[in-house]
């Protein structure tokens, strides 16, 4: 769901820089996020009923940045909107409060859809569990797929991603830092030292 | 945040972010599944000492939303009939394990005290004449969602106000957020010393209504509460609407864009007419709507985060 992940979720830091190695730069991103985007038109045999939700924060710029990437080579605009999925998360009491972001579904809903769940990195799976129980509340997609720009690895949770924009091998106690465009200024995933970033 | 007795407890931060997370709350009314997981497990107890329909209904829809259990006692047929003090009728319930109390109460304060004696978090939902701030919260949230940030707009509070808890809750509340204030009232019904008060939070105090409403962004009237009417506030009911009902005559004056807002109940003819009750710019059943949003927010920023209560 955000940035620098610890097990349970790290609440969204802000955009601090981290010690460490880059992984993906700029243009390593968007060449991840083309592949993604051609992988979830060929698993789906093209755009039709696809809906693209992402996870606040950056999910979400990562789900718009999907949408038009499939727009370039379909010339369809994907149904895209958001998904928050705070009130759903099981480890709101060992956390501080955290903010709501806000949920958006398109116009035509998700009953009967392919819904494809966009986040930045997946970790525990606890986020996606979360996402997958706050689905239910608004409808019934036909098939619900994750996509995800990096998967780190530690699951906590069955849950695994359909589209990986990079596999990314992780010690459990690393810290790993995805920063967008949209909401940083700049582009990369980082991956850094134990600890605090 | 452990409990919500005063809204002078709340920063101005906190105050927009219980807002902000109201806005997400609302959208879950909208929606067909009207439940979220948030506050499974979790015990709100609503204690209401005095009378009460959309404080308490809507506290309890707020946490059955949520996933909370609750559960409503009041204080006729309990053992407060039977002559228990307040202190062991709290401790009982505190010592079953709830997580929250709601309380509602005909003495001043009477929450921050059980908030003394019990582990629980307490909100404060209306105490004697002190202080009502869920009422204020979804007051300025209505607001808000109108006529955007409240920074530098004018609001008019008109009615009892020295009897109203929601006149001092709304006052600190509209003052954090930087609002601009002025209170009407007869002289007979407007708190004592309140020129002082007025002073140091920098609030105005008028008289008449007719020369505040040209220059409002929002109009909140507050109940004249009917019970009174023989102690002598003021001489005939009739005289009262003339001189501080919100008539047809005075909708007039206001701006086109100013709002007008009442906690209810409402006392048309008196404080209110049906006119101005049921005219485009009435916030009334807007309120009411928010006031589950807001108390879902409440909920949420109390029982959650860390070292929330057991």
């Amino acid at each position: 769901m955000t940035d620098t992940q610890s097990p349970g979720g790290a609440p969204p830091a802000g955009a601090p820089s981290i010690e460490g190695r880059t992984v993906l730069a700029d243009q390593d991103v968007s060449r991840a996020l083309r592949r993604v985007a051609h992988e979830i038109l060929e698993g789906n045999k093209g755009a039709d009923g696809l809906v693209l939700l992402g996870i606040p924060t950056r999910g979400v710029a990562l789900a718009h940045r999907l949408a038009a990437l499939i727009k370039d080579v379909e010339g369809t605009e994907v149904p895209t909107g958001s998904l928050d999925i705070t009130m759903h998360r099981d480890d709101l009491r060992k956390q501080p409060v955290r903010a709501v972001e806000t949920t958006e579904l398109p116009q035509g809903g998700i009953d009967g859809k392919v819904v494809i769940l966009v986040d930045d990195v997946l970790f525990s799976g606890r986020t996606v569990r979360a996402a997958l129980d706050s689905l239910a509340d608004y409808g019934r997609p036909r098939i619900v797929r994750l996509a995800v720009l990096v998967d780190r690895g530690h699951r906590e949770l069955p849950i695994r991603a359909d589209y990986v924009g990079k596999n990314l091998p992780t010690a459990k106690t690393e810290r790993v830092a995805v920063r967008l465009a949209e909401v940083d200024g700049h582009e990369e995933v980082r991956i850094g030292a134990p600890g605090r970033p | 945040m452990k409990h919500l007795l005063s809204i002078a407890d709340l920063s101005r931060d906190e105050i927009g972010e219980i807002m902000d997370t109201a806005i997400s709350m609302h959208d879950v009314q909208r929606r067909q599944v009207k439940k979220l997981p948030t506050l499974r497990g979790r015990t709100i107890i609503n204690f209401f000492f005095e009378d009460s329909t959309r404080t308490r209904s809507s506290f309890e829809i707020a946490g059955k939303w949520m996933s909370a259990d609750t559960i409503n006692l009041t204080g006729k047929g309990t053992s407060v009939s039977k002559g228990e003090s307040l202190r062991d009728t709290v401790k009982t319930v505190d010592a079953m394990g709830v997580d929250m109390m709601i309380v509602r109460h005909m003495a001043s304060g009477a929450p921050a005290q059980i908030a003394q004696w019990t582990n629980c978090s307490i909100v404060n939902a209306g105490d004697g004449m002190h202080e009502h701030p869920s009422q204020a919260l979804l007051d300025a949230y209505t607001l808000r969602s109108k006529l955007g940030d409240l920074d530098g707009k004018h609001i008019a509070i008109v009615g009892d106000l020295t009897h109203s808890r929601v006149l001092r809750s709304n006052l600190l509340c509209l003052r954090a957020l930087g609002a601009n204030v002025t209170l009407v009232a007869p002289p007979t019904l407007m708190p004592s010393g309140i020129g002082s008060w007025a002073a140091t939070d920098s609030f105005e105090v008028s008289y008449d209504l007719d020369a505040v409403l040209p220059h409002v962004d929002a109009v909140m009237m507050l109940r004249v509460q009917r019970e009174r009417m023989s102690g002598g506030y003021f001489p005939t009911a009739r005289e009262y609407a003339v001189r501080y009902g919100l008539t047809a005559r005075r909708l007039a004056l206001m701006p086109r864009h100013a709002v007008i807002t009442h906690p209810g109940p409402m006392n048309r003819g008196l404080e209110i007419s049906a006119d101005a009750a049921d005219d485009a710019q009435s916030l009334v059943l807007d309120q009411v709507s928010a006031g589950v949003a807001v108390r879902m927010s409440i909920l949420f920023h109390l029982l959650s985060g860390e070292g929330s209560s057991a």
